[in-house]
């Protein structure tokens, strides 16, 4: 499985590591423009820059601490930064909210999975489609009419992206007594029936065995080559980042050091010493 | 001796002498049963998706009641003045989400808590100041529901129904039903679900907390009405109702704080145990003890089940 992944990553980049395959378009998606977001005297970010292209895999990665998850909560309206704009589908903005962010197709996961867990797998799922579903109050309160054909509709739709994630047999478990990998997985699955433009996901391969890890990176990369979802993704397994992404963004201690191919990140120096620890003097 | 007799021997012995005045009480606890189970669904209705315990919950039932009777007094015809009642409630979950909930968003759970003591203490002298303090007599045929009683002879003598007693009881069941359904069935019910589940999860995939709130509010504020207007023909219409609003709190300890089945199911023990305890219990001690006995029972069950007959049990990693 993985020999597939690096095959397929090996033809997307010539030598020089400019993208040359067709699933990465030049449209900029997300212009994240010298954002700085602090907590009291606490400094999460500063003054960081990047951008997200249509099609791409996006890698942010960084030692603990960096700002990696701020940054996503900056990028869908949970955090409000205090200094910059994030250009998102050509409108800039100084401040998001979530709904609206979800509104634009801005879809995420959690780094400690963040699941209903009182719910079924379906009926998590099936809330990723809550903003796709348009019956008024009226025909929900009396369960017929629009309503139910809505629901037959939306969940016709939410069986196939079962069968993509290959979790058929657990459909009616409630997803607290999942195993965490399990869970892990319906919240790609629910993030995914909100059909994203724009998937935000963090750590999506946290505490997984190989396994698990080799099955998350195939629906990701399924995710992104056949659904043609846009993905920004943190992540500490340096294999993982390395075979999935186009372009990586390294952030140390709120500040961003490096942006680039994999290949490059890897070898910068400033890289390097962050990874090991060199004082910042 | 005798003592011991007179409490564990001499009420079972009075019960099987007389089956059927066994049956009226019981039948009376199951009617106060009910409406302490209406008013512990509005509370679990609002905590199970805000998180706010719902100080309020009782004077809504009162506010409820008296929005009725109020505009039918000033001369509005009584099927519109339940109507005009019904959109009292809903700009009441309106005006609390939006000057009481948004401005406290993220802020601890007692500060909420103790924002609706504010709106308890609020809707008291509104409701005084609108409506006056008199107790009013709740309008029951001008809205369509039953009056007069049947009596059915059974187990060797008669046993007395109240018929707005029964319609209580039916629109009760019928009212828990739809909420069910549609709780568990619809988009929004869903919503509700993840929004109690997990706040960022569901902001997430786009369902707006504001939204959410204002449809729970509402729907205890619906329910609340319901429950005034029956309580409301049992007694009457006054702010003295609000003591018995507290009986919720007992059913909540008893069923749960976030379980709608353990709501009914732990009103229901209340409000059964209440009147046996007063009727074979109550004379040894010269009476009035069912006023005390729910939370004696609420106590107990603190002891021994602290998560209630059907609540979450609470498991924390230490």
């Amino acid at each position: 499985m993985m020999d597939g992944v690096s095959e397929a990553q090996g033809n997307l980049t010539a030598a020089d590591g400019h993208v040359v395959d067709d699933r990465i378009k030049d449209e900029i998606i997300l212009k994240v423009d010298d954002i700085s977001l602090s907590f009291g005297g606490v400094k999460a970010i500063q003054n960081v820059s990047f951008d997200i292209k249509r099609g791409e895999v996006r890698a942010i990665i960084g030692p603990n601490g960096a700002g990696k998850t701020s940054m996503l909560n900056c990028i869908n309206g949970f955090y409000h930064p205090q200094e910059g704009t994030i250009t998102y589908l050509g409108t800039a903005r100084k401040q998001m909210r979530p709904h609206i962010a979800a509104t634009q197709g801005i879809a995420r996961t959690f780094q400690n999975v963040a699941l209903f867990r009182g719910m079924s797998t379906l009926d998590n799922i099936m809330s990723g489609r809550t903003l796709k579903m348009k019956a008024n109050l009226f025909w929900q309160m009396i369960r017929s009419g629009p309503a139910e054909n809505e629901e037959i509709e939306h969940r016709r739709q939410v069986e196939e992206i079962i069968d993509f994630l290959e979790i058929q047999e657990i459909r009616r478990t409630p997803v607290g007594r999942l195993p965490y990998g399990l869970q892990k997985r319906v919240e790609l699955g629910r993030a995914l029936a909100m059909e994203p433009t724009l998937l935000l996901l963090d750590e999506p391969m946290a505490g997984m065995n190989l396994e698990e890890k080799r099955d998350m990176s195939r629906f990701i990369i399924d995710a992104n080559e056949q659904l043609g979802t846009t993905i920004a993704l943190i992540e500490h397994d340096m294999g993982v980042v390395m075979d999935l992404s186009d372009r990586v963004v390294v952030l140390d201690h709120g500040e961003m050091i490096a942006d680039g191919t994999p290949q490059v990140v890897q070898s910068d120096q400033n890289v390097i010493d962050a990874y090991l620890g060199v004082s910042h003097e | 001796m005798e003592l011991l007799y007179n409490v564990f021997v001499d009420p079972f012995v009075q019960m099987g002498a007389m089956p059927d005045l066994l049956v009226q009480v019981i039948w009376e606890g199951f009617v106060s049963g009910i409406l302490y189970a209406l008013i512990a669904l509005g509370f679990v209705l609002i905590f199970k998706a805000s998180g706010v315990f719902n100080f309020a919950q009782g004077i809504m039932v009162v506010f409820g009641a008296l929005s009725l009777v109020g505009l039918y007094e000033a001369g509005v015809p009584a099927w519109l003045a339940l109507a005009l009642s019904v959109l009292i409630m809903f700009a009441l979950a309106v005006t609390v989400e939006r000057v009481v909930l948004r401005p406290l968003v993220n802020q601890p759970d007692i500060i909420l808590f103790m924002a609706t003591i504010g709106i308890n203490t609020f809707l008291i002298g509104f409701g005084e100041s609108v409506f006056g303090g008199e107790p009013k007599t709740m309008i029951t045929e001008q809205i369509g529901l039953p009056t007069g009683s049947s009596e059915i002879e059974m187990l060797g003598g008669r046993v007395i129904f109240q018929h707005i007693d029964i319609a209580a009881a039916v629109i009760a069941a019928l009212m828990v039903a739809s909420l069910a359904i549609f709780f568990n069935k619809s988009k929004i019910g869903r919503a509700l679900r993840a929004v109690a589940d997990d706040h960022q999860a569901a902001m997430s995939v786009g369902i707006t907390l504001q939204q959410i709130w204002r449809i729970v509010w509402f729907a205890a504020g619906i329910v609340a009405l319901v429950t005034g207007i029956m309580w409301g023909a049992r007694s009457d219409v006054s702010f003295a109702l609000e003591i018995v609003a507290l009986k919720a709190l007992p059913v909540l300890i008893l069923g749960g704080f976030t379980s709608i089945p353990g709501a009914i199911i732990g009103g229901l023990i209340i409000g059964i145990t209440e009147k046996l305890a007063e009727f074979y219990w109550g004379p040894l001690v010269g009476g009035s003890i069912e006023s005390w006995v729910p939370y004696f029972v609420a106590l107990i069950f603190l002891w021994f089940r602290p998560q209630g007959l059907f609540g979450e049990k609470i498991i924390e990693r230490i």
